[in-house]
């Protein structure tokens, strides 16, 4: 058997954070630059509360990590985790690639 | 030849491959209609597949099981969800426990169709994945065929060194 480990719950946390357009555009923006939850609220058409609930989501993913400062709250962008889940999908590309390679193979013995 | 092509789209979580095989749309939909065929690729050769059912009819079910170099087993099975001979296949692929039963783990979606060219074939599979088990699980038995590939290569430049 494979043993499901706690990689696979904090991957899932990674993919269930970023089937959101929003949580997707909030990711983006914080991996390019640092930006506090009021400063993300105003961009978006929904309250702030709501945009605290996204980051707090993302946060739980570690896609993103909050800071602290004075009355702010600053969110950092985790490029590492993003990387991460690239990497998991680039690995079954490959398995796909292997395959339509024997799919391959044995059409071509077949004629 | 096989030309390929793949795209993936890390927000909707799919994966698109493209392959042209000489070879016409019969042929190319006999490997994945003759489950003599299908065990031929679908596992990676350290993980070879055995499908014990096939029924390769609308609402059909496929039961398998891969068998890994320790001798473990990781059963999976398909619902064939589409299916329109010999163009278009529908299917949801999951993971089954040691009886080969469907667990609990949501299930991802293939969708294959055949286009005839003028080398033969074009074979185009859409994966959308809803559960990161699944990926992560397939990524692992496929992982050995690749370390087996990437240490043979090691092999091979310390042999010719």
């Amino acid at each position: 058997m494979v043993v499901r480990t706690e990689d696979d719950q904090a991957l899932d946390r990674i993919f269930h954070a970023l089937a959101d357009g929003t949580r997707r555009d909030i990711v983006t923006r914080v991996v390019r630059q640092e930006q506090s939850v009021s400063e993300l609220a105003h961009r978006y058409a929904m309250s702030f509360a709501a945009v605290q609930k996204h980051v707090a989501v993302l946060e739980r993913a570690a896609l993103v990590t909050k800071e602290r400062r004075g009355k702010q709250q600053i969110v950092h962008g985790q490029l590492r985790t993003v990387r991460r889940a690239a990497q998991l999908l680039d690995q079954y590309e490959e398995l796909w690639r292997q395959r339509a390679d024997r799919i391959g193979n044995i059409l071509a013995e077949d004629t | 030849m096989t030309v390929i092509s793949t795209e993936k789209d890390l927000d909707a979580l799919t994966l698109t491959l493209v392959a042209e095989f000489e070879a016409d749309v019969e042929a190319v939909w006999q490997v994945w209609e003759d489950p003599r065929k299908l065990e031929r690729w679908w596992g990676p050769p350290t993980w070879p597949a055995t499908f014990e059912r096939h029924e390769f009819v609308a609402r059909g079910q496929t039961r398998y099981y891969m068998t890994g170099p320790d001798g473990d087993k990781a059963h999976g099975w398909w619902a064939i969800v589409a299916i329109d001979a010999p163009r278009r296949l529908e299917l949801d692929d999951g993971f089954a426990d040691e009886n080969g039963e469907p667990d609990q783990s949501p299930a991802m979606r293939m969708v294959v169709t055949l286009d005839r060219t003028a080398p033969g074939t074009r074979m185009t599979v859409v994966t959308t994945f809803v559960s990161v088990q699944q990926l992560e699980k397939n990524v692992e038995m496929g992982m050995e065929e690749g370390m087996r590939l990437a240490l043979g290569q090691i092999d091979a430049l310390l042999t010719d060194a």
